[in-house]
């Protein structure tokens, strides 16, 4: 089993040390030529959406990439990563992957004063979530299973081979956001 | 280890791989978004231009750092005098992302840095050694990055503070446990930093590279030599085509081990910003605050 984590900017290290943790190869993705071999997941990391969008863009990533999702490849995406994914963002900038069926709002908990951590029911498991200046959902359609909630705002989604989560699971040693990823794959 | 400085540590580590640039208008805010920045630096002169103005300076204007704010939706940081904490609490009641506690204004303290621990927002320091870095993390600094000579072009600082700072982690990594007592007395920092470094092999905060950089090549040069990541200051808005340099600088940080995409990056990119070498200046900021 081989998961590719998006590296272009952000949190990917943290991922990786986490999926090397539960037995599993992962290698960065930072160019075409990383995704020339086979892979089965996909990891889009926290980070600055905004980055990651142009250099997508610009190191021809986003097509090969989006077609890796349509495909049914499973990708678990992380606060950043849940903007690249996202159908439809608030305020009319243009999607970057837009295969997930929900409008985001990032930057919804405002500053980095806004940060914070709680414990939250996830897929019917409590636990630990660290949102930074973190999105979340204000909309989502109808083939999107919510996984969690907070203070009544969605924070985590699942569509098919796609799953979203507004917080840093990588930062923490809780690993049930990952086993439902994997499970998929 | 309190909550709010673990987020604001784990923020630091979000801008990991990126580059934060200096602006000073919303409309070069603006290009630095566009251009990939993760951050951006607001200030009201850039260091090239404090440098050749010469005389007091300060924090900026909260209301141009508010229109910078308002301009994009990346972090936005901000320098304060070091020692001042007035400034800190004014950048802190602004709610500014990052506090850059910065030789590149006039030390406004020559003893005492800001307490940053007094703080909910998070702070970045300079430092040119281990000692310097852990001693501002005993602070309350969440942030490291070296003290390349700003507003100069010239990368040689940066470089000499990186090497120093990572063969010194080195150094400390291949020590006995009971040896670590002694090196934290000679680094004059507290033994649980020192301990921390020994058991992980790095700063126990992100590092990125800062003063000097210039171009493409410079990036991946820092990047290659161990930073986490790129501050840019005034290479960018004093250069020929500060976007087009912006942007390969992006992806410069991004790709910084493929040579033939920085080949390529770096091509037609015009006028790089006009440097002075160290030798030829007459005030070296780095030595502001140790």
């Amino acid at each position: 089993m081989r998961v590719g984590v998006l590296a272009l900017q952000g949190a990917f290290a943290e991922h990786i040390a986490v999926l090397e943790k539960l037995g599993i190869e992962a290698f960065e993705i930072r160019q075409p030529k990383d995704i020339s071999k086979p892979f089965d997941g996909l990891v889009l990391p926290g980070g600055e959406s905004t980055v990651m969008k142009k250099l997508l863009r610009k190191l021809n990533l986003l097509e090969p990439l989006k077609k890796n999702i349509e495909n049914g490849m499973p990708v678990l995406a992380t606060c950043a990563g849940m903007i690249l994914l996202a159908g439809d963002i608030e305020g009319g900038e243009p999607p970057c992957f837009g295969t997930l069926d929900i409008t985001v709002k990032r930057n919804a908990y405002g500053r980095q004063l806004g940060s914070f951590v709680c414990t939250e029911n996830f897929n019917g498991a409590l636990i630990e979530m660290r949102f930074i200046r973190a999105p979340y959902a204000v909309r989502v359609g109808e083939n999107i299973e919510v996984l969690a909630v907070h203070d009544d705002k969605i924070v985590a989604v699942k569509q098919k081979n796609q799953i979203a989560v507004a917080f840093h699971p990588e930062l923490t040693n809780d690993t049930t956001v990952y086993n439902l990823f994997i499970d998929m794959i | 280890m309190n909550e709010q400085y673990k987020l604001n540590k784990e923020l630091a580590q979000m801008l990991k791989g990126g580059v934060i640039m200096d602006v000073t208008t919303p409309e070069q805010a603006k290009i630095a978004q566009e251009a990939g920045a993760c951050a951006v630096m607001a200030l009201e002169r850039i260091p090239a231009d404090i440098r050749a103005a010469g005389g007091v300076s300060r924090m900026s204007d909260p209301q141009m750092i508010r229109s910078i704010q308002d301009a994009v939706t990346i972090p936005v940081m901000a320098k304060c005098r070091i020692g001042h904490f007035a400034e800190a609490q004014i950048l802190e009641a602004i709610e500014i992302d990052y506090i850059d506690e910065s030789e590149v204004l006039s030390p406004a303290d020559d003893v005492y840095h800001v307490d940053k621990t007094k703080f909910k927002v998070p702070f970045v320091c300079g430092a040119k050694d281990l000692g310097e870095a852990l001693r501002r993390i005993n602070e309350g600094a969440s942030m490291i990055r070296t003290k390349g000579e700003p507003g100069t072009g010239d990368i040689v600082q940066a470089v000499r503070h990186m090497r120093m700072m990572n063969s010194q982690i080195r150094h400390i990594v291949s020590l006995r446990e009971d040896e670590l007592f002694e090196e934290a007395k000679k680094l004059m920092v507290p033994y649980e930093l020192v301990k921390q470094v020994h058991d992980s092999g790095k700063l126990p905060v992100v590092n990125f590279a800062a003063g000097g950089v210039a171009t493409p090549a410079d990036a991946a040069l820092m990047m290659q030599l161990g930073a986490e990541g790129v501050f840019v200051g005034s290479g960018i808005f004093k250069s020929g085509n500060p976007a087009k340099r912006a942007a390969a600088i992006v992806q410069a940080t991004a790709n910084y081990n493929d040579a033939k995409l920085i080949a390529e990056l770096s091509c037609g990119l015009g006028e790089a910003m006009v440097g002075i070498n160290e030798q030829e200046i007459a005030l070296l900021m780095a030595e502001r605050g140790k």
